[in-house]
């Protein structure tokens, strides 16, 4: 980006608004924002605090297995729903139904069937990343150039190899940007799950400082959140044009 | 005195002696539902010798490749290669794709060793017979390219030294050169015949163009469509052990591509 004829660094998007956001805290509008300097020297506070360190353990433990789950089962579904046209028909309604579900409102039923703790936190996580995750990983599998598949064929692949060595790599732009998508929402899951479920993690730390006015802590956890999401995020879309170069080539 | 010059015997045809078929098609029908793409098409390869299949679009002959490559089933009749039947893809078959079908994320010297990749040969013995094949099909220094960085007549090339590389003594090419430009086609078809000389495998070769046929062919299978079947096969023998640059002066050739012109004309749209 470029203003006045100059290179804007990076981000700097976020600069103007971090300025906004002191000025408005600075004249003391709103109890709901103080300034972001308070945010930050709060968040410096509170980083090495017991509390916050375990919030921080249980969050990203549900997080991350929630996430593995969803990436582990939902890439092999989505390949297997491009390749076959009977398992598409099958599962399609299904995935496209809890896509756009309010899985919130599920949240009270996984906790009957799976308890009130990390079990059902984790489900939690991967209903929310999982099936955006099947769709691209399906669309990535249904683009794929016919004779690659006749190629594979032709020089005896077999099925196993075919899915490790064709199907996979050729998805896997796709792939990438549903994985992506999914860990943001993962972050979404892993929060309200422990705001539902059982008050742990930065779920709790959510409930304790929003129900006792403390905004200063309140936004300083959701900085963390956010740059770790953030962070992950753009991890994906380094490793999505790290595969750029094929993409727009298959 | 001048010895009496001893005239050969005229050159007898072989009697009866039918030529060493390596691939030999019978009675193949092929229905996509109700539409007959191929109908009790029965067709001989001669061993070391590349075949043209020839004929307008629509006329099955992408089809027929596809079923002796054993990718996809006949609804009816058999193929034989080498005397065994096909049931399916096979290492006696090796195929060059129209769109060459090479993976994009993978260097040119890991496509061309796919085919072996796939057989489980290992890594160093593959890469080297790749490297051999790389430079014979003139792309020495580009083994660490990627697909996206050549021209389309490399990349053929890439797609040829990999159909090359596995040895098979059957190979299939589905229109190989309709995606390259017109000089780089004209280099291809002359290492082609090159290749037919020198590698004693036999070519079955997918083309919608006469010129084509006629200059790389031993033997040109005309097939006419709707539903497919052989119409005519033709052997030119005159201009075969010429000159690369002399065929198209031939008037063998010439007449041919004539004749095969004047039989397919009704055909076109």
């Amino acid at each position: 980006m470029t203003a006045f004829g100059y290179r804007l660094p990076a981000m700097s998007s976020l600069l103007i608004w971090a300025l906004l956001w002191e000025i408005i805290g600075q004249l003391d509008l709103t109890f709901f924002v103080p300034p972001l300097s308070e945010v930050v020297v709060t968040l410096v506070k509170i980083l090495p605090t017991p509390a916050f360190l375990k919030a921080l353990y249980e969050t990203a433990y549900a997080f991350l297995g929630g996430v593995a789950a969803a990436i582990l089962i939902g890439i092999p579904v989505g390949i297997m729903m491009g390749k076959s046209r009977l398992l598409d028909e099958l599962l399609l309604p299904w995935v496209n139904i809890f896509l756009s579900a309010p899985l919130t409102a599920l949240v009270p039923v996984l906790m009957v069937l799976f308890g009130f703790g990390m079990t059902s936190i984790i489900i939690t996580t991967t209903l929310f990343a999982i099936w955006i995750i099947i769709l691209n990983a399906r669309v990535g599998v249904m683009q794929i150039n016919r004779s690659l598949i006749d190629m594979a064929r032709s020089f005896g692949a077999s099925p196993l190899e075919a899915f490790f060595k064709i199907y996979f790599w050729a998805a896997l732009p796709e792939i990438l940007g549903g994985v992506r998508i999914g860990i943001i929402r993962a972050v979404k899951g892993v929060i309200i799950g422990q705001l539902l479920i059982s008050i742990v993690g930065f779920g709790a730390l959510f409930e304790l400082y929003s129900s006792n006015f403390l905004m200063g802590h309140f936004w300083a956890v959701l900085i963390v959140l956010f740059g770790l999401a953030f962070t992950i995020s753009e991890f994906l879309a380094y490793l999505e044009r790290r595969v750029a170069y094929y993409a727009a080539k298959r | 005195m001048v010895m009496p010059q001893i005239k050969p015997a005229a050159a007898v045809p072989p009697v009866a002696a039918p030529l060493d078929s390596a691939v030999s098609v019978r009675n193949v029908s092929k229905n996509y539902g109700k539409v007959e793409a191929l109908k009790d098409l029965s067709l001989e390869f001669p061993r070391g010798e590349l075949t043209s299949l020839l004929g307008p679009s629509g006329c099955g002959k992408t089809t027929l490749l596809k079923i002796i490559g054993g990718l996809l089933e006949p609804t009816a009749g058999e193929i034989e290669v080498n005397g065994k039947m096909v049931t399916g893809p096979g290492p006696d078959r090796a195929f060059v794709f129209q769109d060459f079908a090479l993976l994009p994320w993978a260097s040119v010297i890991r496509n061309v060793a796919f085919g072996l990749e796939l057989r489980g040969v290992p890594r160093s013995e593959r890469e080297a017979i790749a490297e051999k094949y790389i430079r014979n099909v003139g792309l020495s220094g580009f083994e660490r390219s990627y697909p996206h960085e050549l021209s389309g007549g490399m990349r053929q090339r890439v797609g040829l030294a990999r159909a090359l590389s596995v040895d098979s003594q059957v190979l299939l090419l589905d229109e190989p050169f309709s995606a390259v430009d017109e000089q780089n086609r004209r280099k291809f078809q002359e290492d082609l015949l090159a290749l037919v000389r020198n590698e004693n495998k036999t070519f079955i070769f997918v083309t919608h163009s006469i010129e084509e046929a006629v200059y790389v062919s031993d033997q040109i299978a005309i097939l006419l469509p709707r539903p497919s079947r052989v119409s005519e096969v033709i052997r030119p023998s005159g201009f075969r052990e010429k000159d690369v640059e002399n065929i198209r002066r031939d008037p063998e050739y010439l007449d041919i591509v004539d004749q095969i012109w004047s039989s397919l004309r009704t055909y076109a749209e």
